[in-house]
């Protein structure tokens, strides 16, 4: 399989402290595939999927190559990069109450959004994103483009960035632990909502997740990353069945354990 | 929305009372005989204790203190202010115009203040950390330490003695307007352009500009967003700037000799004339509540979180 991003010598550094937040980072994504980030908090996992669409606050900087597409991403001007972010590369993030603009309802964001990236009428861009919107249960999208952030629910506002990627058709969907803020219920249904999502639009996907269930289910590889370093990388059930590094074993052993645990609770209590 | 403003305005009622009431009986609490100085304002020769008696009568001193407190609220509802104890003229007659001066001279200083406020405050947030920053809140701070009346006196030698390009003091053509202005804006943009330039960079850590920026929004659409958010904590703090300007200007027009509230209660103050003193604070009380009310009106209205819970 062909890559679509291609990772090299990656570094992140805080200009202020001199502190290495990423160190040589190099990892590719397979056209087409989900490749998940693990690890612990601080591991760097968003400071890395920021990196990749140079987003990290103006205080980092970082050196190495991101080829996407055959682009050098570290190296397009400014207006060639905002082109690419969201048409090409489209992040979503984890909390849904605080991406968009609490003072506007979220229909701007969308409009804004569309308007920019393509040459549609507003009616045109207002039909394929209620159809969108529709598409991942969301009933009543005008009703909702009218809402504001905080009359929302986390599970919807969650559902109405993955509407807008759809919308966007990127070749990269990179998602931050866009399941953590959720409560069960609404994590299954977004979680198949990712799953769905691929299927339809056919693009690759940078999975960042605490809960290794999730990434089981829905991941083709896994990155393991701890203390700003890649440590163990490979093929999802690999990983699951026989991790060579310490660390791996530790996460993968107590998150399993965790969920064990709760699934036996939650057996017994019936 | 429409129920939040009267429930607003209702309880600015009883805010009026209870500091109507402390007015009226702290400028009481002064050892002065009020009729005492009536009597010499008047240049009586010789004060009698019957010509006291007398005049306290006139004036109504006799009457019970709460009773003479309901009078005198009853009647200042409707401008009634009592008289002058210095030169016998209505009070309103006199404080009437000079509220006018003051107010012209507080909006127009406000509109400055507020433009000044947000194109420093945008300039130095977008600009965070550069020269342009920097020298902007050096400047400032050099500025706003300053007092003010310092600062008046040397614009009114160099501008308009040395340089003789505006009136030196009063009102007397648009052109006084100018330096007033400049002071009075000088002193406030300094410190209320921080607020914005620090909102807004609070702002632009906000996972909403993150959203912004990755689906490639320009930047000037994301300013706009963080401006909008960054001015509803500002507006609450301009709105009660207006009132915090309009109790100040006292130095201000006492340096220029601007005809307005500052200059006329200086000169009460002086003469002991209470009716006008008791004027000018409650005329002041009821401007901070007046504009402190507004601007919980206008926050409300601009942030859609606590539009909709009321
Ligand atoms: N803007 C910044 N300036 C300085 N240091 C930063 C900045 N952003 C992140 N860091 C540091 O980089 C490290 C990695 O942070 P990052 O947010 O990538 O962790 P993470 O793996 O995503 O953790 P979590 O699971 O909690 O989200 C942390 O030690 C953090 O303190
Ligand atoms: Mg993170």
């Amino acid at each position: 399989m062909k890559n679509i991003l291609e990772v090299k010598n990656l570094m992140v550094w805080d200009i202020v402290s001199g502190k290495k937040i990423i160190q040589n980072s190099s990892f590719d994504l397979k056209a087409g595939s989900c490749l998940a980030i693990v690890g612990e908090s601080g591991s760097g996992k968003s400071v890395t999927c920021r990196a990749i669409m140079r987003l990290n606050s103006t205080s980092l900087q970082q050196s190495g190559d991101i080829i996407f597409k055959g682009e050098n991403i570290n190296q397009l001007s400014t207006k060639e990069l905002r082109k690419k972010r969201g048409k090409n590369l489209c992040m979503i993030l984890q909390n849904g109450m605080t991406a968009f603009d609490p003072s506007c309802v979220v229909g701007v964001h969308l409009r804004e959004t569309l308007a920019e990236h393509f040459d549609w009428s507003k009616n045109e861009a207002e039909v394929r994103m209620k159809s969108a919107m529709e598409s991942v249960m969301l009933i009543n999208p005008t009703e909702i483009m009218n809402k504001y952030p905080h009359q929302l629910s986390g599970g919807m506002l969650q559902r109405i960035m993955i509407a807008l990627a759809i919308v966007l058709e990127p070749d990269i969907i990179i998602a931050d632990e866009p399941t953590t803020a959720l409560d069960t219920i609404s994590q299954f249904e977004v979680v198949d909502q990712f799953i769905n999502l691929r299927e339809r639009i056919g693009c690759s996907m940078i999975f960042i997740s605490h809960d290794l269930g999730v990434v089981r289910k829905i991941a083709d590889e896994v990155l393991v990353m701890k203390d700003g370093k890649i440590i163990e990388s490979g093929n999802t059930e690999k990983i699951f069945s026989g991790a060579k590094h310490e660390y791996t074993k530790y996460l993968v052993s107590t998150r399993m354990a965790l969920s064990n645990n709760f699934k036996r609770i939650m057996g017994e209590g019936q | 929305m429409g129920s939040y403003i009267v429930k607003r305005i209702l309880v600015s009622v009883p805010l009026l009372l209870i500091i109507s009431f402390l007015t009226f009986v702290l400028i009481n609490l002064s050892p002065l005989d009020p009729a005492e100085v009536v009597l010499q304002a008047q240049g009586v020769p010789e004060i009698t204790e019957e010509l006291l008696e007398q005049t306290k009568e006139e004036l109504g001193l006799d009457k019970p203190f709460i009773l003479r407190y309901f009078d005198w609220f009853i009647s200042s509802l409707q401008l009634d202010f009592g008289e002058s104890y210095i030169n016998g003229k209505p009070v309103w007659s006199l404080i009437g115009p000079a509220f006018l001066n003051t107010l012209k001279l507080t909006l127009i200083s406000s509109i400055a203040i507020i433009f000044m406020s947000i194109l420093l405050g945008v300039t130095c947030a977008l600009k965070e950390g550069q020269v342009i920053d920097k020298s902007i809140r050096g400047f400032s701070f050099v500025l706003t330490a300053m007092p003010s009346y310092w600062l008046a006196t040397i614009m009114i030698w160099y501008v308009s003695v040395k340089l003789d390009l505006l009136p030196t003091s009063g009102m007397v053509s648009y052109s006084s307007y100018i330096l007033p202005v400049i002071v009075i804006t000088i002193s406030y943009a300094g410190i209320y352009f921080r607020n914005i330039r620090s909102s807004m960079l609070n702002n632009l850590n906000e996972d909403y500009v993150l959203y912004g920026r990755a689906s490639g929004l320009p930047e000037k659409k994301i300013t706009m967003h963080i401006l909008r958010n960054s001015l509803q904590v500002s507006i609450s703090i301009f709105g009660m700037a207006i009132p915090i300007i309009l109790g100040s200007t006292v130095v201000i027009e006492n340096v220029f000799a601007w005809p307005g509230l500052g200059s006329l209660s200086v000169k009460a103050i002086l003469g002991r004339d209470f009716p006008i003193i008791q004027a000018y604070v409650l005329i002041l009380a009821a401007a901070f509540v007046l504009f402190n009310t507004i601007s919980d009106i206008i926050n409300a209205f601009m942030n859609p979180k606590l539009r909709n819970d009321l």
